[in-house]
C-alpha cells in the first residue's frame, strides 16, 4: 500500500483558555486518491480538526503527517505555505469574495502559492475549465460572485478550490445549504472534478444519507475521544 | 504583486467611505500645506522688497516699525528727519545712492510717496531688478504723477488722468489738496511688491502741496499757485522727510554706517539692515505661525484618526473577507499586510490630493493678496522640508494602520479557517 495522503497520530488539542481536550485522536488516516467521507454532527470537534489539517493551529502533543511533511514541527510560514499548496477548500456557503468577479475567485489560490499557480499552467484556461467542468453557464463567468444563487457560488467554490490540483480537497459541509436535487448534482459533479484533477477528497458532513457515495466513512465521535462539544 | 490589485479592487468596493476618508486626509494636509506654503512665500514676498536695499534710516524709533512703515505701508511715522540729514548721508563716500521717501499723503486709500528720480534709476527690489515704467514716463513736471501697476489696476487710470491727492490717510479723507490736481505722467510695471501700491510724485511737488498746511490744516489763502510754484520748483524742499533707503558701493561698510547713523549727534536717528530686521519680525510673528502649524497639526491627526475609524469599522465586514483569503492560502502577514497596503493608498491619495488642494488655494487667494497687501504669492508645489513632512505623515499613516491590521492578525489566526458570522 502506499504512504497515506495524511496521518495523524495520539494527537491532542485544547483551545487556548480551555482545560478540556476537544480532539484526541490516536489514529486518522487519509489515504491517496481515496473519497474519505467523515460524519461530524456539530460539537464533536470536526472544525478543530479540519483547522489541524490546514495547520491553522497546533496540535498540544502527537503527530501529523501530510503530503510527505510532519506539519506539527513546522513554523508557521511553512505551514501556511503547505495549506496554500496542498490544500483546497470549500466551506458551507459565503465561499466566495462579493466583490471579485468568478473567474478571479476561482484563480485566488494561485496569488498564493507559486506551485499551485504553476501546475495550473495557464491559470485563465484552467479555471474555466473547471468552471465548465463544474456545469457553470459561461455567462456567469465575468459576473460579480454576490450576484450568483447559493448552489452557483458552491460551484465555484469548488472550482476554486480544484484549480492547481491540490493534494486534498477539505470540503465542510459543503451542500448543506442546497436542496437534496441540487446535493446530488454537486456531489457528482464535484467528485468528477477530484477524479480529473487526481486529489483527495474529505468530505465533512451531518448528513448520512450522503455516506453512500464514498469510498470510506468515518465518524468522528467514534474515533476522537475527548468528545466533548468544541 | 498580485495582492495589489486585490487591495484595490477590495478598495473600489467600499469607495465611498474609502473616497470620503481621503477627501478627510486631504483636507487636512490640504490645509497644512497652505499653511507652511503661505508663510514661506509670504516671508519670500517681504523679502523681495527689500532685498536690494543696506539700509533704511529714519527718525529714533523701533526697527520693525521703522520697517513696516517705510517699506510696506504697514503704520505711521511718529517723527520726520530733515532734509539736511539726508542730503549729508547721501553726500558719504561709502553710500552709493540714498533715495528720499517723503509720506504722509494719500490717493484714495494708496500711498503717495515723494521722492526723488533716483527712485526709479536706483532702487533694486526682487533679484537686484530695476523698476520699469510700463506706461509714459516718470514725473518731469512739478505736478506729475508715477503710479503703480495696481493703483492704475484698481482705480482703472491711465496716463494723461488726473488725480487729486488727500492729506493724511484713508481711504476717505475730508482734506484735499484738491488747489493742487497732479497729471498722471507714466505707469510702473508690476513688482509684486508695495512699490505697485504707491504713488509717486518730486519732494519739491511734496513741499509744494503743503506750503500753508504747516499746522496739519490748510490756512485759507496760504497756498502756492500752481504757475507759481513752478517758477519755484527750483528752491522748494521739504524741511523733513519721512525715511531714506539707503544703497551702499560696498556691502562691508554696512555694519560701521549704522553704527554711526544710530550714533549720530544732530538728530536721533535709526538705521536697519532690512534683512535683520525682517528676521526680528518673523521671530514677532514666529508664535502665530506655530499656533497655525499645531492646528494644522492636529487636523491631520484628525485625518488619520478618521481613517483609522474607517478601517476598524470595516474590519467586522471584512473578517469574512480575510478567513475566506486565509483559507486559500493567505498568510496571516499578508493579510495584516493587505490593511496596512489599503492605509497606505488611502493615505498617500490624501496627500496628494491635498497638496493639489492646497495649490488651486494658492493660486485663487493670490490676485486677494497682491490686491490687499501687494505681496505676489505664487501658486508653488510643496518644498523639500514639506514633503518630508508629508512623508513622515504617511508614515504614520502606515504606523496607524498597524492597529487594524495587528487586529486582523490575531483574528485570522483565532478564527481559523472557518467563516463565523
Amino acid at each position: 500500500m502506499t504512504e497515506p495522503l495524511l496521518e495523524i497520530a495520539d494527537i491532542e488539542f485544547a483551545w487556548p483558555g480551555q482545560d478540556h481536550n476537544v480532539l484526541e485522536l490516536p489514529s486518522f488516516r487519509i489515504e491517496t486518491g481515496e473519497k474519505l467521507f467523515l460524519f461530524g454532527p456539530s460539537g464533536s470537534g470536526k472544525s478543530t480538526l479540519l483547522a489541524l489539517i490546514g495547520g491553522l493551529v497546533r496540535a498540544d502533543r502527537g503527530s501529523l503527517h501530510f503530503a510527505g511533511q510532519e506539519v506539527e514541527s513546522m513554523s508557521g510560514p511553512a505551514r501556511d505555505r503547505l495549506r496554500a499548496e496542498h490544500l483546497g477548500v470549500i466551506f458551507q456557503q459565503f465561499n466566495l469574495l462579493p466583490w471579485l468577479d468568478v473567474r478571479t475567485n476561482v484563480t485566488l489560490p494561485c496569488r498564493f502559492s507559486r506551485a499551485r499557480a504553476h501546475r495550473a499552467g495557464d491559470i485563465g484556461k484552467a479555471a474555466e475549465a473547471l468552471l465548465a467542468g463544474m456545469d457553470l453557464d459561461p455567462a456567469l463567468w465575468g459576473r460579480r460572485a454576490d450576484e450568483l444563487s447559493v448552489g452557483q457560488q458552491q460551484r465555484v467554490a469548488a472550482a476554486r478550490a480544484l484549480i492547481g490540483s491540490p493534494s486534498l480537497i477539505l470540503a465542510d459541509e459543503p451542500t448543506s445549504a442546497l436542496d437534496a436535487d441540487r446535493r446530488q448534482v454537486f456531489i457528482d459533479l464535484l467528485f468528477a472534478q477530484v477524479e480529473q484533477a487526481g486529489s483527495t477528497l474529505l468530505f465533512v458532513s451531518h448528513d448520512k444519507d450522503l455516506a453512500r457515495h464514498f469510498d470510506r466513512r468515518i465518524s468522528l465521535p467514534e474515533i476522537n475521544r475527548a468528545g466533548v462539544e468544541s | 504583486m498580485n495582492l495589489i490589485g486585490l487591495a484595490i479592487r477590495s478598495l473600489l468596493n467600499r469607495r465611498f467611505a474609502v473616497i470620503l476618508t481621503i477627501l478627510t486626509i486631504a483636507l487636512s494636509i490640504g490645509l497644512l500645506v497652505i499653511v507652511e506654503q503661505m508663510r514661506a512665500e509670504v516671508r519670500d514676498g517681504f523679502y523681495r522688497s527689500v532685498s536690494g536695499t543696506d539700509l533704511i534710516v529714519g527718525a529714533r524709533t523701533a526697527p520693525v516699525q521703522l520697517l513696516l512703515y517705510s517699506v510696506f505701508g504697514i503704520g505711521d511715522a511718529t517723527n520726520n528727519i530733515s532734509i539736511e540729514t539726508f542730503e549729508q548721508l547721501q553726500a558719504l563716500d561709502e553710500v552709493d545712492w540714498a533715495i528720499p521717501m517723503a509720506l504722509g499723503d494719500t490717493h484714495r486709500g494708496f500711498r503717495v510717496m515723494g521722492t526723488s528720480g533716483d527712485f526709479f534709476e536706483r532702487y533694486r527690489y526682487a533679484d537686484r531688478q530695476q523698476l520699469e515704467v510700463a506706461a509714459g514716463r516718470e514725473f518731469d513736471d512739478l505736478f506729475e504723477v508715477v503710479i503703480g501697476h495696481q493703483v492704475a489696476r484698481q482705480l482703472d487710470y491711465d496716463v494723461g488722468d488726473s488725480v487729486i491727492l488727500a492729506h493724511g490717510g484713508g481711504r476717505v479723507s475730508l482734506q484735499q489738496h484738491d488747489d493742487h490736481p497732479f497729471t498722471i505722467s507714466g505707469i510702473l510695471a508690476p513688482t509684486g511688491t508695495p512699490v505697485d501700491q504707491q504713488l509717486y510724485i518730486s519732494l519739491a511737488a511734496h513741499r509744494a502741496i503743503h506750503i500753508g498746511w504747516e499746522q496739519g490744516v490748510q490756512r485759507p489763502g496760504a497756498g502756492l499757485d500752481a504757475e507759481e510754484a513752478r517758477e519755484r520748483t527750483e528752491e522748494l524742499r521739504p524741511d523733513s522727510i519721512t525715511a531714506i533707503l539707503i544703497g551702499l558701493t560696498s556691502r562691508a561698510a554696512v555694519f560701521g554706517l549704522q553704527r554711526r547713523i544710530n550714533d549720530y549727534r544732530p538728530e536721533a536717528l535709526t538705521a536697519i539692515m532690512p534683512g535683520i530686521t525682517l528676521q526680528e519680525l518673523w521671530r514677532i510673528t514666529g508664535l502665530a505661525e506655530q499656533v497655525l502649524r499645531v492646528v494644522a497639526g492636529l487636523v491631520v491627526l484628525a485625518g488619520l484618526l478618521g481613517m483609522l475609524t474607517v478601517l476598524l469599522t470595516t474590519l467586522n465586514e471584512r473578517r469574512r473577507e480575510m478567513a475566506i483569503l486565509r483559507a486559500n492560502g493567505a498568510r496571516p502577514v499578508q493579510i495584516a499586510g493587505l490593511l496596512v497596503f489599503e492605509a497606505g493608498l488611502i493615505a498617500a491619495a490624501g496627500i496628494v490630493l491635498g497638496v493639489v488642494l492646497a495649490f488651486v488655494v494658492q493660486g485663487i487667494s493670490a490676485p486677494f493678496l497682491l490686491e490687499r497687501l501687494g505681496l505676489h504669492i505664487s501658486a508653488s508645489l510643496p518644498a523639500g522640508q514639506v514633503w518630508m513632512v508629508l512623508g513622515g505623515i504617511w508614515l504614520a499613516g502606515l504606523l496607524i494602520a498597524l492597529v487594524p491590521a495587528l487586529m486582523a492578525y490575531r483574528r485570522t489566526l483565532a478564527d481559523g479557517m472557518q467563516v463565523r458570522n
